[in-house]
Order: structure tokens, then sequence, then C-alpha cells
């Protein structure tokens, strides 16, 4: 770099996210859930300053989305088994700005709690016309919307007679590196939450409220489809430095 | 300050990540055929020694210039000096635990307090029995000047830096992440 080009950059004034709170996101080392004690890291995460790599990130989506892609139920010629829903919501950060813009990739079981991929084995039937992909771009409020099917429970050896509750795999990618998150949704009222190491790895219950989705009666599809609401909040921005100034030092 | 909304918490991408993320277009940082294009691909280990078959990389960088299209660059957003470059990774592990990202180096960055950050990739890491992503960097062997001075670099022990380090491989460069034991991945909280 040039000198010209150093001392323009110490004048860079980048947006800094705020840090979640400890009890915001599961611990990675969660022994009820069992994969997690050969794979979760044992050093301390190691503090990183954001700079530009991570106040940046991938703004992609338009062009990665076929017509069908937020509707699960019409991407083959025959419609899946299920009852049918629309899950819908908002993407906020935490100061409530929506999140416009940005790329929500669903995946789930099939009604029969089954999932169309090679590894997944137990003996509940697939479903021909149903893939459980799903693909949307928020608008310019937030605002996603997909239809699917309810996912089946489904066991999977975690502990004995381990079930996961119905879910849904959500993943975000918001405006910046730093907002980037995989989560799950969850349906009210699901008589497998107690045993699940999963779900009860966050282990605020607050923060385990948030993952279940809120059926949404106004939302409904009258004679066709159920609906659930899923709001999603990513990580908010602190004031920048002309609005704090004491944060300088 | 108004009060914060809580943020959703994160969920392990569990075993079948492979249906729900995969894009055939994934580990094309760079369109094939990319002048200075080069593989970075490795094997992501458990605690165990055991590759881990059902996880997934993302990466994301600067262009070669050291810039992003993006608005939050104070510099400017501007388009990638590198036709189809996306600066932005996917792969998922194949059945030996191996991911690969097609891409080509990025540029040096300058930081908030004056230094310059030497050119680096920033990873997550997702995977079964990973409750939130992991996040780590890749720095390059041949830029041993600018990762001197990395203040990153810098600000991990001496005795794991080199984790963070990628090795020469034949087509472009290793880098193989260690989730626990001796070798274990420096890895970040942001």
């Amino acid at each position: 770099m040039t000198t010209q080009d150093t001392q323009a950059s110490s004048r860079l004034v980048l947006p800094r996210y705020r840090r979640d709170d400890v009890d915001a996101h599961p611990p990675l080392l969660s022994p009820g859930y069992t994969s997690t004690v050969a794979r979760a890291p044992r050093h301390p995460l190691v503090h990183l300053p954001q700079r530009l790599t991570e106040v940046t990130g991938p703004l992609l989506g338009e062009g990665r989305l076929g017509a069908l892609d937020h509707d699960l139920t019409r991407q083959h010629d025959g419609e899946p088994q299920g009852q049918r829903i629309i899950v819908h919501g908002r993407v906020r950060d935490g100061d409530g700005r929506p999140v416009p813009r940005t790329l929500v990739e669903i995946w789930q079981a099939n009604a029969a709690g089954r999932y169309r991929d090679a590894r997944d084995t137990w003996p509940a039937p697939l479903d021909p016309h149903f893939e459980g992909v799903g693909r949307a771009l928020t608008d310019d409020q937030g605002r996603y919307r997909f239809i699917t099917v309810q996912p089946g429970a489904y066991p999977w050896r975690n502990h004995d007679n381990a079930w996961r509750p119905a879910h849904i795999h959500f993943s975000l990618f918001g405006r910046a590196f730093t907002q980037r998150l995989v989560t799950q949704m969850y349906f009210p009222g699901d008589p497998l939450f107690f045993q699940d190491p999963i779900f009860n790895a966050v282990r605020d219950p607050k923060a385990r409220e948030r993952m279940i989705a809120r059926y949404d009666h106004a939302s409904t599809a009258p004679e066709w489809a159920l609906a659930y609401e899923f709001d999603i909040v990513l990580r908010g921005r602190e004031s920048t430095p002309f609005e704090d100034e004491d944060d300088d030092e | 300050m108004s009060e914060q909304l809580g943020v959703m918490p994160a969920q392990t991408v569990g075993p079948y990540l492979h249906i729900g993320l995969h894009w055939p277009d994934g580990p094309y940082v760079v369109p094939e055929g990319t002048p200075g294009a080069f593989w970075i691909s490795g094997r992501i280990v458990d605690g165990t020694g055991t590759p881990v078959v059902d996880a997934m990389v993302e990466s994301w960088q600067a262009d070669p210039e050291g810039r992003f299209d993006h608005p939050d660059d104070p510099r400017g957003a501007r388009p990638p000096a590198l036709a189809g470059f996306r600066g932005f990774g996917r792969s998922e592990t194949d059945g030996q635990g191996w991911y690969r990202l097609l891409t080509v180096k990025p540029g040096a960055l300058p930081e908030p307090d004056g230094g310059t950050e030497a050119p680096h990739l920033t990873l997550s890491v997702f995977g079964r029995g990973l409750l939130h992503r992991l996040v780590t960097r890749l720095y390059f062997p041949d830029e041993s000047t600018a990762n001197a001075a990395d203040p990153v670099l810098r600000s991990v022990d001496a005795d794991r830096r080199d984790t963070l380090l990628a090795s020469p491989a034949p087509d472009g460069f290793r880098f193989d992440i260690h989730l626990q034991g001796d070798r274990e991945t420096v890895f970040f909280a942001l």
C-alpha cells in the first residue's frame, strides 16, 4: 500500500455489530447432544474485533431463485402428502430494522418425518412429490413467505427412544458476515420438546421460545392451508463512533 | 438507545445439510478458468481424528484489490476487479471430510487503526454436532511479511498461529480444520 492509502485508511470508520449475550446461543459443548462431544472446540474462542471482512458479506439471492422455490408443494407434478402450511415472518435486526433482500433457505423432513437424503434410512416413506427444500428472498420490509407441509417428527438414536420435535431448518445471510445464522423453527405445543437436547441446548427459556413459531389463524388460507408466523431477529449494530464518541479509545 | 430485540438462537444444520444448502456452483468463488485461480481444499477432522463428512465450509473475502462490493465498505462499494468474482464460497464436505473452494488471492485490507490486514479469507464451519457456526480465518503461507504485521494473527497465541496458515498444494493451498485435538484450529468470537 502507498503512504497515502495508509493515511486514508486511518480514518476508516466501520459499522460494528453487537456481541451476542452469552446465553443467546447454545453452548458449543452440550453433552446431551452427543455429537457435540468430539466436535465442539475445547479452547475458548478468541475475540475477533470486527473489521472489513466481518462487517461486509455476500448479498446474494436475486439470481438464485426459481419461480417455485418458495412453494414446496408445487415443485413436482403432484402434491405432497401432509397438512399444507404457510410459514411466513419478518427478518429484522436487534434494533427492529427490517433486513431487506436477504436470502432465506429452508429444508425439512416430509410429513412422515423422512428427509430426502441417502443418509436418512429410517423406515418411514419417502414422498415422490416432496423435496423438502425452499428458498426465498425477503422483501423491502424484511418479509418472507413459504408454502410447505407440516414436517413429521423422527427418531435419531441420540439417547434411548430419542425423537426430534417437528422442525424446519432455516439459513439466513443477513447483510454482513456477522449476521449469518442457521437455526431451526419449531411448532407450538410440541410434546417432544422435553427430551430434545438440541432445542434445550439453548439455556435461556426466553431465547428458546423465540424458536417456536406462532400459530397465525389470520394468515391461513381458508379451506386450503394453516399458517405459522416465524419472525427472526439477527444481530443489530452498535451506535457509530459519531454517536458514541467515548467508545473511541 | 432503544431496547434491543432478542436475537434468534443458532441451531445445528444437522446431518441433512446436503439437501438444504447444496449449490451446484457453491465452491466457485470465481468461475472456472479465471486467470490466477487456485483451489483451497482441506479436511475437517473431529477430536477423535475422524473426518467430518456432514459439515460445510463457507468463505468470504475481498477481491484481488482488497475491495468489497458492499455498501458498508466505507471506501465505497465497487464491482469486483475480476469478472465473475463472487467473494463467497460454499462447500459441503464429501465422504472423506474434504471441502474445496476455487478462488483467487484477496488483496490486503486497511484496518480502522491504520494498520493493514494480510490477505485472508474468513470461514464459517457448520456441521452436525455444531450448535453454532465456527468462525476462523485462512492466511497464505507466501505472505510472511504481511502475516507478521497482521493484527488478527498477532492477537493469537504464537503456538497456535500456524493453525490459521494454509500450506502449499499442487493445485493451490491446503487448509485442514481441526475441531479439537492437539492441532485444534483457532476459532473466533465475532
